[in-house]
């Protein structure tokens, strides 16, 4: 019997030995090991073996099928392992093909340029409102310090629908809409189109955006403003960014400012983007009038505020580097893929 | 604005800094410097020379040579003008100088041109003779100059001095942006007035004394008045004996530089006072003003007037008409008339300093289609005080250049004068705008700086006429902070009760419109709102369509931009057809902009402006991706119910058979389609197109950000297929209501994965099949439940003429 399992393992073990395939060593276990396999005949044959010595017998019967399935599990594991290496080996790709991308849309340069500004003035603590586009001359002017035949009237360019009622030439209407409501303080920003009769060229289009910014409060005051818009301009066109404000004139504020940035280009050295002048210029502002905020139903004594305005379509020209206007309302796509 | 320096230092004595230096402070005290031109640019080694002898150059006969004694030696020169003799002093350009421009007056080459010895036909020549061309400037600006030639310098010259110094060219000329509020400033007197203020130096304007003789102008001339509120004031004197002649150089130098060609003493003076003072001022010939009178009053309806320049103009009763006893002789603040202008015989002349109403001028000088220098002054609203001023200095300089003789005496019609305001001093209200700690009394220098004089009994600075903006205490603020300077105001941030910022629900809402259509690869378009009334029939829109009942806009660009827009179709449309004839691939675009609907006709309010959410693409896909897109905006915006696609949309632009209206519980929220292929052609898209347009306020009603977790399920599913034989006529949307209305609780979805039509299915009808899931959130489905629901569904199915497939 001894003999006989010995016979039995030495076989198996040379079987196992000269396996190359998985399904070989798959064959051997069923073989020697599976129900029907050799061992498990062995087992069977208990029965003739005297009882006293079945244990014994047994005890080399496990013992035999225990080194038979540690080689056959060996084997298999150096066999498997063997196969994965192969088979990585094969599957080895160029990593320099190109990416397989999900054909996403893209943003236009305005609402991205949009979105930042929202961003910073969010931030600091701005609701973003909007207000019509089609709007009463009262709105557009008259509460905003420009009464009938103001000559600024002549500077805008405005288009009328009737008498009261026009394309509003800029976003302050949204600064008095929003005082109207009467609720205070106020820290406002208002994107949107505006409209003055510009025949479309490179740097003129009858149709643009703005965003007007308005804060109303008690004891806001010039130096607010400044401090305000350098922050803005520094988030917006990089922290080495440095401001100069300008005398300037709006009917609806006073003082009023124009507000310059280093240029972006040069780093205010001067080149050809600036004119060489080092600087650029990026918005209006101003403090308030006081005529606007009485009209407004504010007042003037206990309140104080600062407004400003951006040119979108110019914060987008300048930061991007588009040299012509008309490519915003074009919707080529070679040019929106580009943002 | 064009100012020379010069001018400016006459009345700034003590002003010595350098073009740049002006540049920058100027703009940082509110005269902002757009920019200047040096006129001795490229004008380098250039003396006066004087002519000692010419002789023939012996091989050419156009040159001469010329010796020509520069002060500390004797050059030889070869030249080809022909207007030099012996003893004329002329600019000459040494060896190794620079003149500005070539003898041709052609355009000036930015390094200018060098000059250098050298031989001509043999001979040599060291140096040149200058034009006035080759000096930068024109025969237009300097008119004794030859029309072409040397300019000859006057006899007194002195040899070897610096020829530009003598010519005035030494010199800056200034171009500003002045804001519409400082009329003041559109003068050299308002500018010197700044410049003086800015760089802490006295302001010396010119000193106006008495002019005139014996006699009385009343005696000459009878003024009336009609309406004295378009005219607040008319002052009129007179010269008599005139003698034209050119003006002397000094004048004629100041006006070339300011852009004004130099004609003659009489309107040089009035073009002088119009720019030293902003004041315009007008000439006529006394011998042609019928009855020697005039009567200023507005035209009649109807009336033409010839101008002089030679051009007919039509008027109406609102424009202001400088009138004689008999006829016009000029409309008012614009332009005089023909027949009174001054000409070579004049003999006496009355000056006109007037003061008209600025709202009126500029009106009128739209209607006549007639801007000039003086209504552009008007227009901004003069100063009535300044009017006598001008008119003595004028008066003045008529006696200075011995150019008349000045009758005595000024008419002066000016019922109500205007008198200068006065503003409460409060410095502590202006530093509480301004942020800044000035004291009283600096604020105070700044003020006497620009003629605000401080009434410290009242305790009110008093504001002169000249400065109408001046008007409340900011305005006061302003000055203090341009002269305290705006870059030494501190900076700060708000401080004060903290504000929530955030965008509108509408806005977010917007965002994710934006982030849908991107990710499925649709890139943001900007169009214009107004568009042409043509689009309609672009876009087959029936006659009698309310798309057609447009907000129109009274002065547009043109009719391609004349109508507020109500469908945003053509806008995308036009957009594709850009990229389709740029062949552009597989173009998908979207756009978030409003339309604009009249409430009425003519619009008493404000039109409804709608938001629009538009998609359209050509190229690779279908309907059904739009769809998809659609209905993942729905998903990304809290809209879980099904909306219903109604292919009785009725929109004459789509494919009759390809298109749906959107109705989410009830409501029309949008539309989508394949675009009509007569539409397409129309727009030259060669390609199917398709669009689809999400009303946002319709749609925005049914959104909602709220999310709530119902759990993963913990019981198995029960999948069921059903294949089905259907009337070609049923919609799968019919289907699915019924699944829906019967599928009951434990229904959790369903999907549609096969819809067939062809030879194995009987005419007239289609296969299509669902695979339904059903489960329940508190057990695992007995198959009689499953049975008992599908036999529901299946019954339904039935009504709508529909067989399970064998």
């Amino acid at each position: 019997m001894k003999d006989q399992l010995e016979n039995i393992k030495q076989e198996a073990l040379k079987q196992i030995e000269a396996s190359d395939a998985l399904e070989k060593l798959n064959d051997i276990k069923v073989a020697y090991l599976g129900k029907k396999g050799e061992l498990t005949s062995v087992l069977k044959s208990m029965k003739d073996v005297a009882p006293e010595d079945r244990p014994k017998v047994g005890q080399m019967v496990n013992d035999a099928r225990a080194v038979i399935e540690g080689k056959l599990e060996a084997a298999m594991s150096a066999l498997q392992k063997k196969a994965r290496e192969e088979q990585l080996k094969k599957e080895v790709i160029d990593v320099t093909l190109p990416g397989k991308r999900n054909k996403v849309g893209h943003t236009h340069p305005n609402t991205i340029a949009l979105k930042e500004v929202e961003r910073i003035f969010v931030g600091m603590g701005y609701e973003v409102i909007e207000g019509p586009e089609v709007e009463y001359d009262s709105y557009n002017f008259e509460k905003l310090n420009i009464p009938k035949n103001h000559p600024a009237r002549d500077e805008q360019d405005t288009f009328y629908i009737s008498d009261n009622i026009v394309l509003r030439s800029q976003t302050s209407p949204v600064q008095v809409r929003t005082m109207e409501k009467g609720k205070l303080p106020i820290r406002m920003l208002a994107p949107g189109r505006v409209f003055r009769s510009d025949e479309v060229d490179a740097t003129h289009s009858p149709s643009f955006h703005q965003i007007e910014g308005l804060v109303i409060d008690k004891n806001i005051t010039f130096a607010d403003l400044k401090g305000t818009l350098a922050e803005f301009a520094r988030e917006l066109f990089g922290e080495e960014t440095k401001v100069k404000f300008r005398p300037h004139h709006f009917p609806f504020t006073e003082p009023s400012a124009e507000m310059d940035v280093t240029c972006f280009k040069c780093g205010g050295k001067g080149c050809r983007f600036c004119k060489g002048s080092g600087w650029i210029e990026i918005l209006g502002c101003g403090m308030v009038h006081p005529n606007v905020l009485t009209m407004s139903g504010i007042d003037p004594n206990e309140y104080s505020g600062f407004a400003f305005g951006v040119g979108l379509e110019r914060i987008a020209l300048l930061k991007y580097e588009i040299d012509d206007m008309r490519l915003l309302y074009e919707n080529d796509i070679r040019f929106l893929k580009q943002f | 604005m064009n100012t020379p320096l010069s001018w400016i230092k006459a009345y700034v004595p003590d002003l010595d800094v350098t073009a740049q230096e002006y540049t920058d402070a100027m703009t940082l005290t509110g005269s902002k410097v757009e920019g200047y031109v040096s006129l001795d640019k490229n004008l380098e080694k250039i003396v006066v020379g004087q002519i000692l002898s010419i002789e023939r150059h012996p091989d050419a006969d156009k040159l001469i040579i010329c010796q020509v004694h520069v002060g500390a030696e004797t050059v030889q020169i070869v030249t080809g003008a022909s207007n030099v003799k012996t003893g004329d002093k002329v600019p000459v350009v040494l060896d190794g100088g620079k003149v500005a421009g070539g003898h041709d007056g052609g355009a000036l080459p930015e390094e200018g041109i060098r000059i250098k010895k050298g031989k001509l036909r043999g001979i040599e020549s060291c140096g040149m003779m200058c034009s006035i061309e080759e000096l930068g400037s024109t025969n237009e600006m300097y008119p004794e100059a030859p029309e072409s030639g040397i300019y000859i310098l006057p006899e007194d010259t002195e040899v070897g001095a610096d020829a530009i110094e003598v010519l005035g060219l030494h010199d800056s000329v200034f171009e500003y942006e002045i804001t519409s509020n400082r009329v003041d400033c559109y003068s050299v007197i308002g500018i010197a007035r700044e410049a003086a203020a800015t760089f802490c130096k006295p302001f010396l304007p010119p000193v106006v004394t008495a002019t005139g003789n014996s006699e009385d102008i009343h005696d000459y001339l009878k003024i009336t008045v009609e309406d004295s509120h378009l005219c607040p004031r008319y002052c009129a004197r007179m010269v008599k004996n005139i003698k034209l002649a050119p003006s002397p150089a000094w004048m004629q130098r100041r006006l070339a530089a300011c852009g004004i060609r130099p004609i003659n003493n009489i309107v040089d003076i009035t073009n002088y006072v119009m720019e030293e003072y902003g004041q315009p001022m007008h000439a006529f010939d006394y011998d042609l003003l019928a009855n020697h009178e005039i009567i200023v009053e507005c035209a009649k309806e109807g009336d033409t007037f010839q101008t002089l320049d030679e051009q007919e103009r039509k008027l109406d009763s609102t424009i202001l008409m400088i009138n004689d006893g008999e006829k016009a002789v000029g409309i008012a603040g614009i332009m005089g008339g023909e027949n009174s202008k001054i000409t070579d015989e004049v003999k006496t002349m009355v000056f006109e300093s007037a003061c008209f109403d600025g709202t009126n001028i500029r009106l009128s000088s739209k209607k006549v289609g007639l801007r000039t220098d003086a209504s552009g002054k008007f227009e901004k609203g003069l100063d009535p005080n300044n009017a006598e001023e001008a008119i003595n200095r004028a008066c003045q300089l008529i006696e200075e250049l011995g150019a008349g003789e000045v009758v005595g005496s000024m008419i002066d019609v000016y019922p109500e004068k205007r008198e200068g305001k006065r503003l409460p001093f409060e410095p502590e209200k202006m530093n509480r705008l301004l942020g800044t700690e000035i004291e009283a009394e600096t604020m105070l220098e700044y003020f006497k700086k620009l003629d605000l004089e401080y009434d410290k009994a009242a305790n009110e600075i008093l504001i002169p006429t000249f400065r109408q903006d001046l008007v409340c205490m900011a305005d006061l603020a302003e000055e203090v902070a341009r002269f305290f300077g705006y870059d030494k105001i501190p900076v700060s941030l708000p401080t004060g009760e903290a504000t929530t910022g955030k965008l509108s629900y509408k806005l977010r809402i917007e965002e994710v419109a934006r982030e849908v259509a991107e990710f499925s690869g649709f890139s943001q378009g900007m169009t214009y709102s107004f568009e042409s009334p043509k689009v309609f029939d672009r876009l087959l829109i029936p006659e009698d369509s309310p798309l057609r009942v447009t907000v129109n806009i009274l002065n547009p660009l043109g009719e391609d931009f004349s109508v507020m827009r109500t469908s945003p179709l053509h806008g995308m449309l036009n957009s594709l057809s850009t990229n389709y004839n740029r062949r552009n691939k597989n173009v998908r675009l979207y756009e978030l902009a409003n339309i604009y609907l009249p409430k009425a006709l003519p619009l008493t309010e404000l039109p409804d402006e709608r938001m629009q959410f538009t998609l359209g693409f050509y190229g690779d896909g279908d309907f059904f991706d739009m769809k998809g897109v659609i209905e993942e905006f729905f998903d990304k915006t809290g809209m879980h119910k099904r909306p219903h696609y109604d292919p009785k949309s009725g929109k004459s632009f789509l494919h009759p058979g390809r298109q749906a209206n959107i109705i989410y519980d009830g409501v029309t929220i949008g539309y989508l389609g394949e675009v009509h292929p007569e539409v397409a052609d129309n727009y030259k898209i060669g390609d199917r197109a398709y669009v689809a347009v999400i009303d946002m306020p319709s749609m925005i009603p049914f959104t909602s950000f709220d999310r709530k977790y119902t759990g993963i399920a913990k019981y198995p599913a029960v999948t069921r297929d059903i294949s089905m034989v259907v009337p070609k006529e049923i919609l799968v949307g019919q289907i699915e209501e019924i699944i829906e209305q019967r599928g009951g609780k434990i229904l959790e979805g369903y999907e549609l994965f096969d819809i067939y039509e062809g030879t194995q299915i009987l005419a007239g009808y289609k296969s299509v099949a669902y695979s339904i899931t059903f489960r329940a959130g508190d057990h695992t489905l007995e198959e009689q439940e499953v049975l008992a629901v599908m036999k529901k569904i299946l019954n339904g199915l039935q009504g709508l003429g529909i067989e399970l497939r064998a």
